[in-house]
């Protein structure tokens, strides 16, 4: 009975990590149409941004931390310039592809750099695990889930109150109005890439302080598909649902194999039968909207 | 996608007739058959080396205009063509090892389950497009994976499985200059076969879907059949490509069909141009033609200033990866119709030379 309490918990915190990334994901795609395949990609640029500065620089972690996230901000920008800004208006599947192709050179390009194996971030808190109710929980999961949510909340008031957040909300509505009423898309599109960039960063760092940074981080990008299903592509509440469900799901699916099943490797593929399962019954997604179409 | 289909100027057409034939001139003809008796006389005069990259373009090209039909005829993404493609190359050994069918008969069987199992995921994706397909084929590709490596009867497991040569009454078919005619005879088969089908009512109907899927629908093709029957093609030929590299190895194994392989195809059609069936034997040409390319730039600096910076020798992995990628992008900005209309547009230019517009 612990061990499934103890898979709660971890499914929890894994799943407010995932429900971060989706969150991100899903800004690009509110804002710009772009489905973003290289999301997972983001977290491994961060981590090891961050790692590099921390090993190779000595830097202490609250000066390496402002300084990687402060380059994945140009980072995005200057991706979404050079590389998505010429693809505006071009089909989906091109997008898509772009972006496939983003992913792989990155990948590669991160495994050029810092090599194949999975390199351990330098403690960063005192006590490497804590007790919360009665369970031993790493210190860095309770600091990622106080992210998370802060992120989360950070994200709600952005929408809601802050100037860009809500040229942000009318571009995703429809951008040629948004456009004639003095919103320049250029600069939305440009910033929800360096903002989904950031808060992708951040996640990459809590999983590499945990795991140690490897390209394995760029599975979660993938990850994030299955949360998004579930919680409706254009729907923020809905990503953080969906990367809950997404986190739990692998950690039950782990507990009910390892319990009765015994199949091996269901944490990692269980989310995939159930994302099949929901595309076969809802086409779009547990909580997307389906598409009006007019010839 | 559309413009694939752009005609030059001056090139006019005047009977139904003409608009469907598999080859608008007949130099155009007389060019292709020399093509293939080039080909076919090739093995007297090439090395391994040379007729390894023509095996592996043969098998891998099949496996491409697969997915071209998919992709580029029907505008149905798919991530997970790779899994497929493992698919047919474990179901053709398996069929061969199990039930003792010689390996003539085992490819075409091999390519008939494959079509199967690419039914079975085309029902969920026969609803689905755009990024919902593309995700669900992505989970295709991750549930297939974990299939091959949790299925011992079917696919050995981690040891892999060993798949008999090719014969043909008592000949073995297990050099490469031997199999370079099995290779090459399935190649112009399915590529006369994809050509065939995309001047049929069938193959029309696949197009008209790509290009306006509701006016397709009201037009009376029914949507659900073709977006599945071409995903069973897709997988068909995906099976075949598969079950001809796992011959042409012997030996297959389970590490192999990873979503980086399926973007390589994806990146063999955008390259060779989607909705072109030429198209993807020379994007397919282009992809196994890259790494050698690299391969043979990096001997040629061994030893030199950049070697020494870069460490090419250990990197060259990495650069390979990096290339596909940075491959696509660029075709994708720059000349998102692919080679094949290049090669096109090259063509009119010399046809219509003086007065080309």
């Amino acid at each position: 009975m612990n061990l499934l309490f103890q898979l709660l918990v971890n499914g929890l915190i894994v799943g407010a990590l995932y429900g971060v990334v989706a969150m991100s994901f899903v800004l690009i795609y509110k804002a710009s149409r772009i489905v973003n395949f290289a999301q997972g990609e983001f977290l491994l640029i961060g981590a090891w941004a961050c790692w590099w500065l921390l090993t190779h620089w000595q830097l202490p972690f609250y000066i390496g931390f402002p300084i990687t996230l402060a380059f994945m901000m140009i980072f995005g920008v200057v991706l979404q310039v050079v590389v998505l800004r010429p693809m505006i208006g071009e089909p989906i599947i091109s997008v898509i592809m772009v972006t496939i192709g983003l992913s792989i050179f990155f990948q590669a390009l991160m495994k050029w750099m810092f090599g194949v194996f999975a390199k351990p971030f330098p403690p960063i808190f005192a006590s490497p695990t804590m007790n919360v109710l009665g369970l031993d929980v790493q210190t860095v999961y309770v600091v990622s889930l106080v992210i998370s949510i802060l992120i989360m909340a950070g994200f709600g008031w952005f929408f809601k109150f802050s100037r860009m957040g809500l040229a942000m909300r009318a571009t995703a509505f429809d951008q040629q109005v948004a456009q004639s009423l003095g919103i320049s898309v250029r600069q939305v599109f440009a910033m929800s890439w360096a903002i989904s960039a950031m808060v992708s960063a951040v996640a990459g760092v809590v999983v590499g302080v945990v795991n140690g940074v490897s390209s394995a981080l760029s599975f979660f990008g993938i990850k994030v598909f299955p949360a998004v299903i579930l919680g409706g592509l254009d729907s923020v509440v809905g990503a953080v649902v969906g990367g809950l469900i997404v986190g739990l799901l692998e950690n039950m699916a782990h507990y009910v194999d390892s319990q009765w099943l015994n199949f091996g490797n269901m944490y990692e593929i269980a989310p995939f039968y159930v994302l099949i399962a929901i595309l076969m019954v809802k086409p779009y997604g547990l909580f997307g909207t389906k598409d009006i179409e007019r010839v | 996608m559309t413009t694939t289909s752009m005609i030059p100027c001056g090139d006019f057409k005047t009977r139904y007739a003409t608009d469907t034939t598999i080859f608008p001139t007949v130099t155009s003809r007389n060019f292709a058959i020399l093509g293939i008796v080039l080909l076919a006389v090739a093995p007297a005069f090439l090395d391994r080396y040379w007729l390894n990259l023509l095996i592996q373009i043969g098998y891998l090209g099949i496996a491409a205009l697969g997915l071209n039909i998919l992709v580029g005829f029907t505008g149905q993404i798919s991530i997970g063509h790779s899994a497929f493609f493992g698919f047919g190359a474990f179901a053709s050994a398996w069929i061969n090892n199990r039930f003792g069918i010689p390996v003539a008969l085992a490819i075409p069987l091999a390519g008939v389950l494959t079509t199967a199992v690419g039914m079975i995921f085309g029902v969920p994706a026969a609803r689905l497009k755009g990024l919902y397909l593309a995700i669900a084929t992505l989970a295709a590709q991750y549930i297939l994976q974990d299939f091959f490596a949790r299925a011992n009867w079917f696919t050995g497991g981690v040891a892999g499985t060993i798949a008999e040569p090719f014969s043909l009454f008592g000949f073995v078919f297990d050099t490469d200059g031997r199999y370079f005619y099995v290779v090459l005879f399935y190649m112009v088969v399915m590529y006369l076969l994809a050509t065939n089908l995309m001047r049929t009512r069938d193959g029309r109907a696949l197009v008209a879907v790509r290009d306006h899927y509701l006016s397709a629908e009201m037009m009376g093709i029914n949507l659900t059949k073709y977006r599945t029957m071409s995903f069973g093609i897709s997988a068909f030929y995906a099976g075949i490509g598969g079950a001809l590299y796992a011959h042409y190895l012997q030996f297959v194994s389970v590490e192999g069909f990873t979503i980086l392989f399926s973007i390589q195809f994806l990146g063999m059609i955008i390259i060779g141009g989607l909705g072109s069936i030429m198209g993807s034997l020379m994007g397919t040409a282009f992809m196994v033609l890259l790494p050698e390319l690299m391969q043979a730039s990096t001997d040629l600096l061994s030893g030199t200033a950049v070697d020494r910076m870069l460490n090419l020798k250990d990197s060259i992995a990495f650069l390979r990866e990096m290339a596909i990628g940075v491959v696509i992008i660029l075709f994708l900005v720059f000349e998102p119709d692919g080679l094949a209309h290049r090669w096109k547009q090259i063509k009119a230019y010399w046809k219509l030379y003086p007065f080309s517009h």
